[in-house]
């Protein structure tokens, strides 16, 4: 996926006003992950260089750190984020195949938004419906009992919501 | 400070401090290792899990690379604990290790076949199921190629990339899917990666190759 200049630009500038407020012990990278993350939604390259600079460590230990753990991501999220529940319920009743399900309909990885920044998938654990194993939260909206087709019926309403917001638009 | 210490029933002396793993290899004799180095002497990281060694008044077999020698030290590089430990952890790393010796350009100069040589273990898991990662193989850099589904994880490349190199590799990710790789998993022709080859030297199997001229 590919970011814009703009999104560059701004991805920088923020990184710099937070790196002001730490010194360059290495120990300061995780806060500063963090909090750049907060603002931008995700962690840049253009950051990680900026940061890795910061603390004079190798660029490639940032982004080890950033992939060790699950809470950074490297991309911006999409407008609509579908959240799959890896849950032990969830994960009895196919959760795998859901997740499959949606990676190969969006063409996308877990931790990915799609080219149009439509949609971004994570795994989650327990949201706390069993009963309704295997569970995808799209947004604040859950979905239970979801099987691959009906990861595609999901997909098709979004869409036409989408196009019926367009044209109650242009009316 | 030299401190005498006894390995294997040979007495043998070292500079009070070492670690007992360079303390018997410096003697010649043979424990097995991979992620150890040298230089190391801070932290080793310790997660080859291969180096174990009995040590008497120890309750279980301890990592020789994590222990200082000591003066009077009686060692057993072999039990039938250690042996245990040493086959377990083996038979983990073998198990998404890809298996190419005929093909591979470590043959015959392969830190993993001269561990299974020496402690008289199987190359191929028996226990375990092999699950291999399908990496790509990565040719990009101008002299060097590297096939991530051979890395064992020791960090010796990283270790000399830092040291020698541009540092440019690192680990990244976790657990299964860790991986030796790049700042955002660009290919090393990408890198900032001069192909100085100081990570050939490093790797003790495979994974780190020059190009075939």
């Amino acid at each position: 996926m590919k970011l814009t200049e703009e999104e560059k630009k701004t991805a920088l500038i923020i990184t710099r006003q937070i790196l002001k407020e730490f010194n360059g012990n290495r120990g300061n990278l995780i806060p500063v992950l963090q909090q750049v993350q907060n603002k931008l939604g995700y962690v840049p390259p253009v950051a990680m260089e900026e940061m890795a600079a910061h603390f004079d460590i190798p660029a490639v230990d940032v982004y080890g750190v950033l992939t060790f753990y699950n809470q950074f991501r490297l991309t911006p999220p999409g407008k609509n984020q579908v959240k799959i529940c890896m849950g032990t319920a969830c994960h009895m009743r196919g959760a795998h195949t859901i997740q499959e399900a949606w990676e190969r309909r969006l063409n996308i990885k877990v931790g990915e938004t799609t080219e149009d920044r439509e949609f971004s998938l994570e795994r989650v654990a327990c949201v706390g419906c069993c009963t309704m194993a295997p569970v995808v939260v799209i947004n604040e909206q859950v979905h239970g009992k979801v099987t691959p087709t009906r990861v595609d019926g999901l997909l098709f309403s979004y869409q036409l919501d989408k196009q019926q917001t367009k044209e109650g638009g242009t009316e | 400070m030299e401190v005498t210490i006894t390995i294997d029933g040979k007495q043998i002396k070292a500079r009070k401090g070492t670690m007992l793993l360079w303390a018997a290899l410096d003697n010649g004799i043979y424990i097995p290792h991979l992620c150890a180095a040298r230089e190391e002497t801070e932290s080793p990281p310790a997660s080859c899990r291969l180096c174990f060694v009995e040590v008497e008044g120890y309750p279980a077999p301890v990592t020789a690379c994590t222990l200082p020698v000591a003066e009077g030290m009686v060692v057993n590089t072999s039990s039938e604990r250690v042996n245990r430990l040493v086959a377990a952890g083996f038979e983990l790393i073998m198990s998404n290790h890809r298996l190419d010796c005929k093909n591979c350009p470590a043959n015959g100069n392969c830190e993993l076949q001269r561990i299974a040589k020496a402690r008289k273990l199987r190359l191929k898991p028996k226990n375990l199921p092999v699950l291999h990662r399908d990496l790509p193989v990565d040719d990009s850099a101008e002299n060097i190629v590297y096939d991530p589904s051979k890395c064992v994880l020791c960090g010796r490349c990283i270790r000399a990339c830092r040291n020698h190199g541009q540092s440019v590799v690192g680990f990244a990710r976790r657990g299964f899917e860790r991986v030796v790789t790049t700042c955002g998993d660009v290919p090393l022709g990408e890198s900032g990666c001069d192909s100085c080859g100081e990570c050939v030297k490093a790797c003790p199997v495979g994974a780190m190759s020059l190009k075939k001229k």
